[in-house]
């Protein structure tokens, strides 16, 4: 876990005073709302349909299980019982008092948490490999890079007024489980020669533009990390556009000027401020790596008594292999059947809090997925876990299957939607249940954006859902073929949207052609990209 | 008719304006016609409301206000995925309304 010291909790208890007081000026009418709009998105306090909705940033996803306890006392004391864990690893509460704002503040600053830089054109949280330090497959433990970036952007004066928002991402695997390259910077951390260092990535990003991060360096040592980031960040500070927010995002930037000319502009940067002490010492990611030592594993059973098939395929769906093979990391699925992905009430966060110090070493993960990740599970005590989780209704095990779908929360809540995403959700995870097709059609990526915002990530998905907004009507636009991670691609639009019966109709319709056309084990990506679009079409619309 | 809404600035909930005060519930609403600026700016600077704005709306046969687009008439009422939340939790046909 990361560590506050006493500057960060004095940082972090000095902004909660100062909005105390912006929010009270605010109430006695002091401020005016366009006064006061910019100071409270700075501190993650939007303006929603319903009312006041509260970002809390959660670093990388990592919480502790007092962290989440608080996250469900918040949920009840403030809010109406229940959280929503977002796309950004963050979570948000939906209908949050002005009143209460700041009270929420002062409860999080307590346990190292705060909203900060949660809105705003400024560098958000950092996100990363959900399994970090934990799986199997990763060359390193990704989360001190993270902290270094998370301690380096907060805060930092000559990014606090960037062109639009920027979102990094720091991974340490091949396999990409954080959308690396659909971020504004994407860092891969990589071993050259016997060196650690990082690959880096810029101009990614969803929205209404997408596009996938260019590779722009193969390798950049580990002691200029923060200087080679602070040069991406330059140059498009300097030259993204301000005049127009719809191409305002490093993507378009990237796009313009070339890959090899932002490239060239960076190494250009990067060459003047490599002598001017940007760089932290090396002794700093040394420290930053004693707060994420590796916890004391005990050896144990290897395997588990799959007796119960229902916990069997929960096993099978929703558990990664760990790096010590007397552990996995257990997935909590937010996806009951109809249920709206990535909420989870108070007690259901006090649980996994209960869990995650009984069961998983004290640590908890926010997956990008909307599910929630129990890092350091002892194989011994899987079947515990999960009879505690089944009985919560938290047992799900669809992890990755048609079932598992992100969903922003679209116009049932949020003041930019055209369209609800979250009753689709509900409908399509219900139709394949109930069909008992879930499992037959194996990993299928089903993600569903209300607005051409895309939080919902419908670019990247296997099968993506768009709402649009048609003549004060709920239009859906289907796509296929994209994918997040590192076989990354973005989707394409298959025609004519449809309503909302006609959509959950064309997701059954194209899952069918996968299923008659698959071949051997191909995922429904693998079978969409070896026959086409083609097929999919013509079943949908001939 | 011409309805203003927007939301409480204490507490964030909807509001509509019924012609002398604001209420929660969209079927208090009152014709602004021509005024809805004036009304706006006057009760915005008195901070009775935030973000306030003018919204098309038609008034139903039994009195009921029905707003034109399907955003406000999520805001009226509450998340359709969420129907104990809403302003008619226990009508379980209030949600056809939205749609």
């Amino acid at each position: 876990m990361y560590q506050y010291d006493k500057y960060d909790q004095a940082m972090v208890d000095a902004r909660v005073a100062e909005f105390r007081d912006q929010a009270r000026r605010r109430l006695e009418g002091k401020l005016t709302e366009d006064q006061f709009k910019p100071l409270r998105l700075m501190n993650g306090l939007y303006l929603q349909l319903h009312a006041y909705m509260l970002r809390v940033a959660i670093p990388y996803g990592t919480l502790n299980s007092t962290q989440m306890s608080v996250l469900g006392d918040i949920a009840d004391k403030y809010d109406r019982g229940y959280g929503h864990f977002t796309t950004r690893q963050n979570i948000q509460y939906n209908w949050i008092k002005l009143e209460d704002a700041a009270d929420i503040l002062d409860e999080l600053s307590k346990v190292e948490m705060h909203a900060i830089q949660t809105s705003g054109n400024c560098i958000r949280n950092i996100s990363s490999d959900h399994f970090a330090g934990a799986s199997h497959d990763e060359l390193i433990d990704p989360r001190p890079y993270a902290e270094l970036m998370r301690q380096w952007s907060s805060f930092h004066p000559e990014f606090s007024y960037l062109p639009r928002k920027f979102k990094i991402c720091v991974i340490a695997s091949e396999k990409d489980r954080a959308a690396m390259r659909l971020h504004d910077i994407g860092i891969q951390i990589v071993e050259k020669d016997g060196e650690i260092g990082a690959r880096f990535f810029a101009g990614g990003g969803m929205g209404r533009t997408p596009m996938i991060a260019p590779m722009i360096r193969d390798f950049v040592p580990v002691d200029q990390l923060i200087t080679y980031a602070e040069a991406c960040l330059r140059v498009y500070n300097r030259y993204g556009r301000r005049d127009n927010k719809y191409k305002a995002r490093i993507k378009i930037l990237v796009h313009e000027l070339g890959k090899d000319e932002y490239t060239r502009q960076v190494e250009e940067e990067f060459a003047h401020m490599l002598d001017q002490g940007v760089e932290p010492p090396l002794a700093e990611i040394e420290r930053l790596k004693t707060f994420f030592a590796s916890p004391a594993f005990e050896d144990g059973p290897k395997t588990v008594d799959r007796s119960d098939p229902d916990f069997a395929l929960w096993v099978d769906r929703n558990t990664n292999r760990h790096r010590h093979d007397s552990y996995v990391s257990a997935v909590i699925s937010l996806k009951p059947v109809g249920g709206i992905p990535g909420d989870a009430t108070g007690d259901q966060m006090r649980l996994m809090a209960k869990l995650a110090k009984q069961y998983s070493l004290d640590e908890l993960r926010i997956t990008h997925t909307q599910n929630v990740v129990l890092p350091h599970v002892r194989i011994a005590d899987l079947h515990a876990l999960w009879t505690a989780l089944d009985e919560a209704g938290l047992g799900s095990p669809n992890l990755d299957t048609i079932e598992d779908i992100i969903a922003c929360p679209g116009l049932d809540y949020c003041a930019l939607a055209n369209a609800r995403s979250i009753p689709l959700a509900q409908r399509i995870s219900e139709r394949f249940a109930s069909k008992g097709k879930t499992e037959e059609l194996g990993e299928l990526k089903l993600k569903i954006s209300g607005c051409i915002n895309a939080c919902g990530h419908h670019h990247a998905g296997h099968i993506g859902i768009l709402g649009v907004d048609r003549k004060g009507k709920e239009n859906f636009q289907l796509s296929l073929g994209g994918s997040e991670a590192e076989d990354v691609s973005l989707a394409k639009i298959t025609g004519p949207g449809f309503d909302e019966d006609g959509v959950i109709d064309a997701v059954e319709k194209v899952t069918d052609v996968y299923l008659s056309a698959r071949e051997g084990d191909e995922r429904f990506l693998d079978t969409y990209r070896r026959i086409g679009m083609a097929p999919f079409k013509e079943a949908l619309y001939d | 008719m011409k309805v203003l809404t927007g939301n409480d600035l204490r507490t964030g909930d909807v509001t509509w304006w019924t012609g002398s005060d604001w209420s929660r519930h969209v079927d208090d609403a009152a014709d602004v016609g021509d005024e809805g600026e004036e009304i706006l700016a006057r009760e915005e600077a008195a901070r009775r409301v935030n973000v306030p704005y003018i919204i098309e709306a038609t008034r139903e046969e039994d009195g009921s206000v029905r707003p034109a687009h399907i955003k406000d008439r999520v805001r009226a009422l509450g998340p359709t995925v969420r129907p104990d939340l809403t302003l008619k939790p226990k009508d379980p046909e209030a949600l056809d309304w939205i749609i």
